[in-house]
């Protein structure tokens, strides 16, 4: 467990965060979110024991990261931001060097290293020094030294950034897999990551906490959760009658009339009077589904609200 | 433990690039230089190797602030550092480690002069004691100045200022020892005082012990300048967390 007590940090003038507490409790796959200058990565240095807090406090695991800092670091792997490492050794060094001071001798320092270098697909690039490795290899291996300890808590920050498409869905599924009684905690700014891996969504802003939800509920506060969209096979004067339906709010009109989205009003399912409505005119349709919340529509509103 | 793990990264990287031997190349050049133009070393007709450890001051004062600038600056310029100080170690460790594998490796480079040695055996017939006294204190006065620079690096992120205020810093504890400086407070300052300054200079201390005689205050002189300022180093890295 994860426990954050009335945090700040300041720098200077600057308030990076601005008294904030919550609790992460093991199993949850925290997804934390805000716009450039948040406060997320700071969040994390504090975490992890890099930075030290203003005010307030952190334990992780019942540990105090101000007190206990070697018995919290033990349980906590932590990619941080940009992915920074030891850009002189090549893979296989640097994760020897990690498993060691992580206490691991021997064979099985050998079989952790071995390990995690399948998990992120490492085996092209061992020998090569770090420094002459791609973007999205050199987060593979910032990666792969996070968890080469099997930790209690992971904290990523942006560990997706500059990875190409088959490891991402590679690092989601690895973020997935953990056991159930994991702390995972990554930040970044691709919202589909969020209802992909993450049972919770924390978005901050301007250093306060201004949304702590599911995923799920996220979505559905967006004006386009339950809403439906019809495709129409030709041009319909079908707006007007559309926006007439009992629980419609408005309904938007694109490619010339052919694309329809309606909009509920307070969330409630309209699908079968639309679909009704469909039949009773005889309108050709192509498709017609319901809509998803949509996540960068609802991150905005709540995050602009705050500036 | 931890300590060990932290000096083997830190020795192998030496080696890594070709830090290791642009500075041996350039130390053992300079070393003789220094011994065989200006320290007269055939023109004396002594079998000693005074000339060569009179310039050892002046070589490290350039030389090891070459070394110590990256130790903490490069880690910070290149965030590493975060990787560093997350992972389950001391600062004193982290400290520790990154100085005795540098110390280690100026003694590789100390070392490497060893034939030195060997001639001044084979042109006459020299007391290899005070040699080695010599050898072992200006070991210690490297790991003097590596301190010095290990605080100085971890102050700034830009190895260049690291370097100057190390290049300073040295270069004063030089300099207190010197009998043109101590004259001028010979005149006015009570004897105490001029003392105590010139007892805070590296010349004074390896002078003494590189005539052969490796005194309790000297190694005590040498190991607690160490210690006192690599416990500065680990206090400014602390401070920097909460800067
Ligand atoms: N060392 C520092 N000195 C001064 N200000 C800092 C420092 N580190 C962070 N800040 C400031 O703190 C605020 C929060 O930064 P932080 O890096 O936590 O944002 P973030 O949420 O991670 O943003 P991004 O999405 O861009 O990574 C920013 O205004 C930043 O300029
Ligand atoms: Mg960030």
């Amino acid at each position: 467990m994860i426990e954050i007590v009335n945090l700040s940090r300041h720098f200077g003038q600057l308030t990076a965060i601005d008294d904030i507490s919550f609790t992460v409790e093991a199993g949850e796959v925290l997804g934390f979110l805000g716009p450039n200058g948040a406060g997320k990565s700071t969040t994390m240095k504090m975490i992890t024991g890099f930075l030290a807090p203003s005010s307030g406090s952190i334990s992780v695991s019942g540990f105090d990261i101000g007190t206990q800092t070697i018995e919290a670091q033990k349980r906590i792997g932590y990619l941080p931001e940009g992915a920074p490492c030891y850009e002189d050794m090549n893979p296989l060094q640097f994760l020897g060097f990690i498993a060691a001071i992580r206490g691991f001798k021997g064979d099985e320092q050998q079989q952790k290293v071995a390990q995690v270098v399948t998990t992120m697909g490492l085996e092209s690039v061992l020998t090569q020094k770090i420094e002459t490795l791609s973007k999205g290899f050199k987060r593979r291996v910032g990666l792969a030294q996070a968890i080469i300890h099997n930790p209690e808590v992971l904290i990523l920050d942006e560990p997706t950034d500059g990875l190409d498409p088959n490891q991402k869905h590679q690092v989601r599924n690895m973020i997935r897999s953990l056991s159930k009684d994991k702390i995972v905690i990554i930040s970044t700014h691709i919202l589909e990551e969020v209802t992909a891996v993450c049972t919770r969504a924390t978005i901050i802003a301007n250093g306060k906490i201004v949304s702590d939800c599911s995923p799920a509920e996220l979505e559905s506060k967006s004006r386009y959760a339950h809403a439906v969209t019809l495709h129409l096979t030709e041009q319909q004067s079908a707006a007007t009658k559309l926006s007439e339906l009992p629980g419609v709010s408005e309904v938007e009109v694109n490619e010339e009339g052919k694309l329809l989205t309606v909009l509920t009003e307070g969330g409630q399912s309209i699908y079968e009077q639309v679909n009704d409505l469909v039949r009773q005119e005889s309108w050709q349709v192509d498709a017609l589904y319901v809509e998803k919340g949509r996540l960068d529509e609802v991150f905005r509103k709540i995050t602009e609200e705050v500036v | 433990m931890e300590m060990v793990v932290i000096f083997k990264r830190e020795f192998a990287s030496y080696f890594s690039t070709p830090l290791a031997s642009v500075f041996i190349v350039i130390f053992l050049v300079l070393a003789g230089v220094f011994t065989f133009y200006l320290g007269n070393f055939y023109e004396r007709g002594q079998a000693d190797l005074m000339p060569f450890f009179n310039f050892h001051p002046w070589l490290y004062l350039f030389l090891v602030p070459a070394i110590s600038m990256r130790l903490w600056s490069e880690e910070r310029k290149s965030g590493s550092i975060e990787l560093l100080m997350t992972l389950p170690i001391t600062k004193l460790d982290a400290v520790v480690g990154k100085f005795t594998a540098a110390w280690c490796f100026i003694g590789l480079a100390l070392l490497l002069t060893i034939p030195m040695w060997i001639s001044v055996n084979y042109l006459g017939d020299p007391d290899n004691g005070v040699i080695f006294a010599s050898y072992l204190g200006s070991w210690l006065m490297a790991g003097s100045f590596l301190a010095i620079g290990s605080c100085m690096s971890a102050l700034t992120k830009s190895q260049v200022i690291a370097f100057i205020l190390s290049v300073v810093i040295c270069f004063l504890f030089i300099l207190s020892g010197f009998p043109l400086v101590l004259n001028v407070f010979k005149d006015w300052a009570p004897s105490v005082v001029v003392d105590a300054i010139a007892s805070l200079s590296f010349l004074t201390h390896f002078s003494s012990i590189s005539k052969g005689v490796l005194g309790f205050r000297d190694l005590l002189y040498f190991l607690s300048l160490i210690g006192c300022w690599l416990f500065a180093t680990a206090i400014v890295i602390e401070l920097q967390q909460a800067d």
